[in-house]
């Protein structure tokens, strides 16, 4: 133990980061960085028409290419009755390689296996392939005609995938017509990519035992277990999936690809390891996208601006195959969250989904399930809201707001929100930003014909999936689970079914164990994504991990505390009901002098436990009774250049609510990197498809993540409401600057434009789009532009 | 030559100084220094991100210059130095950047993490004392998905002034204390004043290190 460290103490500490070490030394080990012995590297040919028959595929060049091995199609898999694999929630299933057709540009085809990357490529290209393009299905309001039918493999001979409900229809749409004040707004939450700086990519072998060794992108390794179990038939007791370093993930490493399952039949066919691992362009264009959600959002209001309806209705575009990584039960996530921080009194969401000829997807790009969405929807309309009502934004917000003394409250839509403090801590933010002083100052700009604005995002969000009543993927319930052993020397071991992309999970799950047991964080070791030894877990996404797999740390850590108690009694020779744990340590009731530490118990556990069980260990898995809830308010401000339409982000405020905070250095690097991920979708980032459906994001330099020139700076605060339900009180915060940015973005923008007249401005908002509608309500157009 | 019998591959043989270490590798002509390094020369510390020289994550130094090694060829690098992540370390001490890194959190998901300490590596090198614009620049052609950036820049600046004293230093928190402007930011280990006065400029922020931990807090930086 270092001197300078506690034992016990270590929630809410900025501690160093465990995997540090290594990172700053180059030492982590991503998927890329393993090599076995005999290892082939595997090429996928991918096609270039995003909608057509196949005729033929001739792969006797691609066989001659010095070092290629083998070529497989759809149809050798096929044959194998590995043709398909199911999507997560169960809905739909997808293509492995194409059969007969293809139906997104860039779809994989054929795999190629060779001794080396270089023969792997050189055979993809010699792969012949012969197309007959079909019409093209570009946008989800087309698709919708069914005009071609893109899936004649479905039952359903339609392109419609899945209608999606909750709420009141009826009475939504009597009370918004009854209300004073009613606004529209169409909005499209564009297609965006998570694009995780370490591309997928996968190494597969069958070792001397005959069992799967998979080594794997996976911010889900135990749902990959078995998931390959049920498309391969190998026995899961025969499959051990080792998620090691992940170079971020941001959603993009949920679904299974069919990638992964080329490498493994490569691997059984050929009795070589084998080794894929995507180009840029493969990830961008192939794994899974985010968003796409046409979304028409109506609020009604009294004349004062009291919420009486929310009503949102959304064409859902899912590309080719629904690969949306929702919970079964829930093919549009959790987008029910849509009421926001408001009290609504009556609400209905709708979601119809649709296939197009794009890449297959619909993850949750740092989101938990269609959250971010949703969030924006509210957050953006509540906007155009006080616009013609002619109040203030916060004004509007502040009004509407859940008080803090209706927790926990039931929404309109189904949700329990757990906890919060909204009136706290949108009152932290004006205070923090000074609020007063940037009307003034706007106001003074505005007289000088200046642009300058102001934008709010008051978010709630809904994470932790989660009650295992409500939520399952594949069937399997979203529960998570973790198992802690405590060495005779006071160190341990904790294994969860989590995997850490970024996030620091070997440092926080150490603070929680090191708080419960009072014991050193630095002797705790954190070992996930090895599903031989890890209990199982749902994974990392969703900001579910501390919500469930840091409350089961929680837990398990308690259950070795009630064990240490009864042999704490025994070394304090008294009774197990006259011991308490008081101060990190065990004392005999009223008698502060006698004490025994954690680390004595935990030697004796394993040399003097008298007629206790040997041995200091216990597994939890923690099934959540609810979601948590964590919100925040946003504030942005930007100065818009009249001339060019470029605006430039001044400020920007995150004050978030996640409730406990464990490790206060990693949770303000989560916020200013959900943060820049929201200010890139909201100004830089779109997967663009034209109307014939080619991909025109296929790298770094069309498809915009921002750089250190244009990271805007960032300032953060807290307010703290804990989890009422969660056995440490933290709510989670990888997501909530993802979810609660955009929002706070656009509505800056639009009400530094507000005085033309402009109303909505849709995302990405690039200069061109701005430039345009200054341009266009300068020319008069504006007033228009406004209904 | 046909697209039946490609020609075949010609093997380069090349002598560079790695990481101080005068080194001689062969490898396939047509490969590049990425490729080198991580295949040939057992150094995967370098990352592939993009292949496409967008991305920053196999940066490394020739000759001290930050350059992208997926568009270097190696058969370029003959009797160049090169610098990769590896040779940041010398004598089994970090870099300041490296221990700057893991004290301000510069680091998360670690995959961009070798490329940006060797750009600011020849940053530190060439300029001595940066201003944060000056950062910005040197570092905006390395990606981070992760950090946006901000403890990036607040580590370098802390490297700056030199690491703190090494060692195994533990919750040693560092901060910059006057945001932004050089030549006034003073640095200051995060210990009991500072934490005191983190509390009064915002008791959330403290409140947030939960009941009955804050009290702690102090007495376990040193």
């Amino acid at each position: 133990m270092s001197a300078d460290v506690k034992a016990g103490h270590a929630i809410g500490v900025a501690m160093k980061r465990k995997e540090d070490p290594r990172f700053v030394q180059g030492k982590g080990h991503y998927v890329d960085d393993f090599s076995f012995p005999g290892m082939l590297f595997m090429a996928l040919v991918r096609s270039p028409y995003p909608h057509a028959t196949i005729k033929s595929i001739d792969i006797s060049a691609a066989m001659k290419v010095p070092g290629v091995k083998a070529v497989i199609t759809g149809k050798d898999l096929e044959a194998a009755g590995l043709g398909w694999l199911p999507t997560f929630h169960g809905l739909d299933k997808q293509m492995v390689l194409a059969i007969g057709k293809v139906l997104f540009q860039y779809q994989e085809v054929a795999a190629v296996f060779a001794e080396s990357r270089e023969a792997a490529a050189d055979g993809a290209e010699q792969v012949q392939v012969d197309y007959d393009p079909l019409p093209v299905v570009a946008d989800p309001f087309a698709s919708k005609t069914d005009t071609v039918l893109l899936r004649p493999d479905r039952e359903q001979k339609t392109n419609h995938i899945y209608h999606w409900e909750v709420g009141d229809r009826d009475r939504t749409d009597q009370t918004l017509a009854k209300s004073a004040k009613r606004v529209k707004q169409r909005i499209w939450f564009q297609r965006c990519h998570p694009a995780p700086l370490e591309p997928c990519g996968c190494v597969a072998f069958f070792d001397t035992m005959g069992r799967l060794q998979f080594y794997v992108t996976s911010q889900a390794p135990h749902v990959y277990r078995t998931a390959l179990s049920l498309v391969t038939g190998i026995p899961e007791d025969r499959i051990h999936v080792i998620s090691p370093d992940i170079g971020g993930g941001f959603g993009n490493k949920v679904p299974v690809y069919p990638g992964y399952v080329c490498a493994v039949v490569g691997a059984l066919k050929l009795g070589h390891p084998v080794k894929w691992i995507e180009t840029r362009t493969e990830n961008l264009t192939s794994t899974g996208f985010a968003r796409d959600y046409h979304m028409d959002v109506e609020l009604g209001a009294t004349a004062d601006g009291k919420l009486t309806a929310v009503k949102v209705a959304t064409t859902a575009d899912h590309g080719a195959f629904d690969c949306a990584a929702d919970p079964t039960k829930y093919p549009a996530g959790m987008f029910g969250i849509c009421t926001g921080s408001y009290d609504v009194p009556v609400a209905h969401a709708e979601v119809d989904a649709y296939f197009t000829n794009k890449a297959p997807g619909g993850i949750a790009y740092r989101c938990s399930f269609r959250v971010t969405e949703a969030s924006y929807a509210i957050e953006r309309t509540m906007d155009v809201l006080a616009d013609e009502l002619g109040i203030d934004a916060v004004e509007l917000r502040r009004k509407n707001f859940v008080k803090k003394e209706q927790f926990p409250y039931a929404s309109a839509l189904g949700f329990t929100y757990d906890s919060g403090d909204y009136e706290k801590t949108l009152q932290k933010a004006l205070d923090t930003i000074g609020y007063q002083a940037l009307l003034k100052e706007q106001q003074e700009k505005r007289a000088r014909g200046e642009l300058m604005g102001i934008g709010f995002s008051t978010f709630t969000e809904v994470v932790g999936a989660g009650p295992s009543k409500h939520f399952d993927i594949l069937g399997i319930k979203m529960f998570d689970s973790a198992e802690i052993r405590i060495h005779p020397t006071g160190a341990g071991i904790v294994r969860a079914g989590t995997k850490s992309q970024g996030q620091g999970h070997e440092t926080t799950w150490a603070q929680i164990v090191a708080e419960e047991l009072g014991l050193d964080p630095q002797q705790i070791m954190v070992e996930e994504g090895d599903t031989d030894t890890a209990p199982y877990g749902l994974g990392t996404y969703a900001s579910r991990s501390t919500p469930v797999a840091g409350a089961a740390i929680a837990m398990a850590a308690r259950r070795i505390r009630e064990k240490a108690r009864k042999i704490a009694a025994h070394l304090l020779e008294v009774g197990e009901a006259d011991v308490e744990w008081v101060d990190y340590r065990f004392q005999v009731k009223g008698v502060p002098a006698k004490t025994v530490t954690m680390k004595e118990v935990a030697f004796a556990a394993y040399t003097n436990m008298a007629q206790n069980e040997p041995g200091l260990e216990a597994t939890f898995y923690y099934d959540p009774p609810n979601m948590t809830f964590p919100n925040g308010t946003y504030v942005a401000v930007v100065d818009v250049d009249r001339e060019t339409g470029e605006v430039k982000v001044r400020r920007f405020l995150a004050v978030d609510d996640c409730g406990t905070i464990i490790n206060p250095m990693i949770v303000e690097g989560q916020v200013h990197g959900g943060l820049t991920e929201g200010f890139a979708i909201a100004f830089m980032q779109e997967i663009q498809y034209d109307a014939d459906g080619n991909n025109l994001n296929t790298n770094f330099t069309d498809y915009l993540v921002p750089t250190a020139q244009e990271a805007p700076h960032w300032e953060t605060a807290q307010t703290v409401t804990p989890s009422p339900h969660h056995p440490i009180g933290a709510k989670g915060v990888g997501e909530s600057p993802n979810v609660g940015s955009p929002a706070a973005f656009v509505n800056a923008v639009v009400d530094a434009l507000s005085p033309l007249g402009v109303r909505h401005l849709e995302m990405p908002v690039t200069r061109e789009k701005v430039w345009r509608a200054i341009r266009e309500a300068e020319a008069g157009k504006g007033k228009a532009a406004r209904t | 030559m046909t697209d039946d019998q490609p020609a075949p591959r010609a093997e380069a043989r090349i002598t560079l100084r790695l990481n101080g270490e005068p080194t001689r590798v062969t490898f396939a002509a047509y490969k590049t220094l990425l490729e080198v390094l991580r295949e040939d020369l057992g150094l995967p510390g370098t990352k592939h991100g993009c292949e496409l020289g967008e991305c920053g994550a196999c940066a490394v130094l020739i000759d001290g210059q930050p350059v992208l090694s997926c568009l270097v060829l190696g058969v370029e690098c003959d009797g160049r130095a090169v610098t990769t992540v590896e040779g940041l370390t010398r004598d089994g001490r970090l870099d300041a950047l490296q221990e700057a890194f893991a004290d301000l959190g510069g680091a998360q998901c670690g995959y961009c993490t070798p490329g940006i300490l060797l750009t600011a590596r020849a940053l530190l090198d060439r300029v001595g004392t940066p201003t944060r614009e000056q950062i910005r620049e040197a570092l905006s052609g390395n990606l981070c998905r992760c950090t946006g950036y901000q403890q990036i820049f607040e580590a370098v600046e802390a490297a700056i002034q030199g690491a703190p004293e090494s060692g195994n230093v533990v919750n040693r928190r560092i901060r910059i204390v006057s945001d932004g402007k050089r030549g006034g930011d003073r640095l200051r280990a995060d210990g009991a004043s500072a934490s005191a006065a983190e509390a009064r400029r915002d008791p959330d922020r403290a409140e947030a290190r939960a009941p009955g931990a804050l009290k702690n807090v102090e007495a376990r930086h040193e």
